[in-house]
């Protein structure tokens, strides 16, 4: 999977700890496949008590559709390790997060699978939100390892350089894994 | 002589299978449990890449999150299918399944322990980030999206970074009737919900070298709750008598001066029984207590979502809920915490009580010495091992609005069911609300002389 430039208006949910399960509540969690999941992503933030949408929800407000990143506070997507938060977003179209820090098994799936897990400096994560908020466009470019906003110098963010290959260039873990395979083997065989 | 080591470099080092320079370390791991939830996917991967199984018998399944436990529990169509496609794949690649009903069935982290699979030193990860629990046994042990299940289910290996070392320290000595569940979230409170993040934590203090291996289980089980990877308790002769083994596991421990990346100390000095006020495990105050003032947007937010005002004293709130059951809470040591309290008193009419064993094991173990008896007389209901209201996938769900006290782990909003609102607490805790149909200090009902009380040295 090819990861290029995003570049795109922004979801706002800056709350801090927002956890696997409102990213995807577990009874979403039902299926076998991956797919079709983002209908249900923050299902119990974006429904009203009666099951209608929140009209207020920045998800279903109209400048949403079509938005690629989402820009969170800080410890995004704490709690269980179900990959379907991953999964979830990135049907809904989501293709990066943006937040001061991440919860440590999310940002391992979310690399595993293309979604973009940017942690930017406070001063600069809160610089960007209030772009973000003014429905500025941004753009994530994954090669220089920058954010970029109008009026704002580039802020870094740095990815682990091997998941960052593995996004540039279209490797594949698994199949690294199957290159050592003889490591592997001879390993188990010195194993009791 | 080498330099010093801490508990999880020995076994970090005991386990690389390769560390080429720029790349994550290829890992090799000694058990695999997997699931219902986090596996089809994985196996589907497999399928796409015509791979098998490396090794189906490092490899331990169970159907927990969505089995039912009420005798005539309906499934879900969709959730039917999870466990057909498990049972499918576990038949097609050799794997040993302990289906939902079978004398070895449970929760993922109650069996695994239970038959003596997990041992320390090993490695040992679950697409499912309760995993943590198995560090209890001096085991490195975390959880793994579903890419990663399918990476050890194919190579037997992962791709890991080496985690930070992270010492917490218990000081003082708590006070009666706090067991390891108070002990984790006063600790989760003092450091917050990503005070572990990028860390293994190794556990240590005189209260948590007199915890049995249960109660350190549930302390293992939360670590995920402070954000680490995982957590780890060293091995001693509590650990040995668990294996019935008067063998030597104590090069399973850190080398005296060996040097941790972080230290957190938990002041734990005269601590009350814990229970939490909001929608994250750190928010957390003593069960005599009050809802504190939000100090910001997210704590006001919680309260909100919970109907809770500043000020209210916890005593005040009355439940309609208690869930005694979980990874956390659901061993044998839990359920006889809950029973000496309910035993020859009655739940507050109006409290539905939900008592839901660990495992089949733990079942039997408990219906042998009469605690179904007890919950029962109690006017609780006895029920089927599983997850049930920890994760709410089988129909065991917390109504809208309404306040459930649970041993569970986690209070995120929805966590028991759309608009529940939980309040964590230990057994005890629990015990003592279902009878009084309130928050309930346990200290108020008759003394409680249960072993593995970490005040109990
Ligand atoms: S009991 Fe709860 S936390 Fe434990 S494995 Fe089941 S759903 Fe996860």
């Amino acid at each position: 999977m090819r990861c290029e430039a995003i570049v795109s208006r922004c979801v706002c949910m800056p709350a801090a700890n927002i956890d696997t399960d409102q990213i995807i509540p577990a009874r979403f969690l039902r299926g076998v496949d991956c797919h079709g999941l983002g209908e249900h992503l923050f299902d119990g933030l974006r429904r009203r008590r009666d099951g209608t949408p929140d009209p207020y929800f920045p998800l279903n407000r109209a400048d949403a559709r079509g938005a690629r990143i989402l820009v969170a506070g800080r410890n995004f997507g704490c709690g269980s390790s179900r990959e379907h938060a991953v999964w979830a977003l990135m049907d809904w179209g989501i293709r990066a997060v943006i937040a001061p820090t991440f919860a440590d098994i999310f940002r391992a799936n979310a690399l595993k699978k293309g979604l973009l897990p940017v942690a930017l400096a406070e001063a600069d994560w809160i610089r960007l939100l209030q772009s973000a908020e003014a429905s500025q466009p941004v753009r994530v470019d994954l090669n220089a390892e920058t954010v970029h906003v109008a009026g704002h110098p580039a802020m870094a963010f740095a990815v682990d350089p091997f998941a960052r290959r593995c996004l540039l260039e279209g490797m594949d873990e698994l199949g690294y894994l199957l290159g050592h395979l003889s490591a592997i083997e001879a390993f188990e065989q010195g194993r009791p | 002589m080498s330099n010093p080591r801490t508990l999880l470099d020995k076994i970090w080092d005991a386990h690389v299978v390769v560390a080429e320079a720029g790349c994550p370390a290829v890992l090799h791991i000694d058990l695999h449990l997997i699931h219902e939830v986090t596996s089809p996917q994985a196996f589907a991967e497999l399928d796409r890449r015509a791979m098998g199984v490396r090794r189906p018998d490092l490899t331990l399944a169970t159907m927990d999150h969505s089995t039912p436990t009420a005798p005539q529990g309906r499934m879900h169509p969709d959730s039917m299918r999870q466990l057909v496609r498990l049972e499918a794949n576990c038949e097609r690649h050799g794997i040993e399944l302990h289906r939902s009903g079978d004398p070895g069935n449970g929760i993922v982290h109650v069996i695994a322990p239970e038959r003596r699979r997990v041992r320390p030193g090993m490695t040992v990860v679950c697409g499912d980030s309760h995993t943590s629990t198995h560090g209890a046994f001096a085991a490195l042990a975390f959880g793994i999206g579903t890419s990663e299940v399918a990476h050890v289910l194919a190579m037997q290996c992962l791709l890991q970074h080496k985690p930070q070392s992270m010492e917490v320290v218990f000081q003082g000595r708590p006070g009666p009737a706090v067991t390891a569940k108070d002990l984790a979230l006063a600790m989760i409170g003092q450091i917050t919900p990503q005070g572990g993040t990028g860390a293994v934590i190794e556990y240590r203090g005189e209260c948590v070298e007199a915890l049995g291996m249960e109660a350190r289980m549930t302390l293992c089980n939360m670590s995920i709750e402070a954000g680490a990877r995982a957590g780890l308790v060293a091995a001693d002769k509590v650990t040995a008598a668990w294996f019935h083994h008067s063998g030597d596991f104590r090069h399973w421990r850190s080398d005296p001066g060996a040097r941790f990346d972080r230290i957190a100390q938990v002041n734990v000095d005269g601590l009350a029984p814990q229970v939490t006020w909001g929608n994250q495990p750190g928010m957390v105050a003593a069960v005599d207590g009050r809802v504190p003032q939000p100090t910001d947007a997210t704590e006001a937010r919680a309260l909100a979502y919970m109907g809770l005002r500043a000020g209210v004293a916890l005593r005040d709130i009355a439940i309609g809920h208690v869930f005694i059951g979980s990874c956390t809470n659901a061993r044998i040591t839990d359920l006889r915490a809950a029973a000496s309290l309910l035993r020859g008193r009655r739940v507050a009419p109006g409290v539905r009580v939900l008592v839901v064993p660990g495992s089949q094991a733990v079942k039997r173990q408990a219906e042998a010495e009469g605690l179904d008896r007890v919950f029962f007389d109690a006017g609780a209901q006895w029920r089927q091992p599983g997850c049930s209201m920890c994760i709410a996938m089988n129909g065991d769900v917390v109504p809208p609005g309404e306040f459930c006290v649970s041993t569970s782990n986690r209070n995120f909003e929805g966590r028991q069911g759309p608009g529940a609102r939980t309040l964590l607490a230990s057994p005890l805790t629990a015990a003592a609300s279902a009878i009084a149909g309130r928050v309930a200090d346990p200290r108020q009902f008759a003394p409680v002389m249960i072993e593995e009380l970490p005040h109990a040295m």
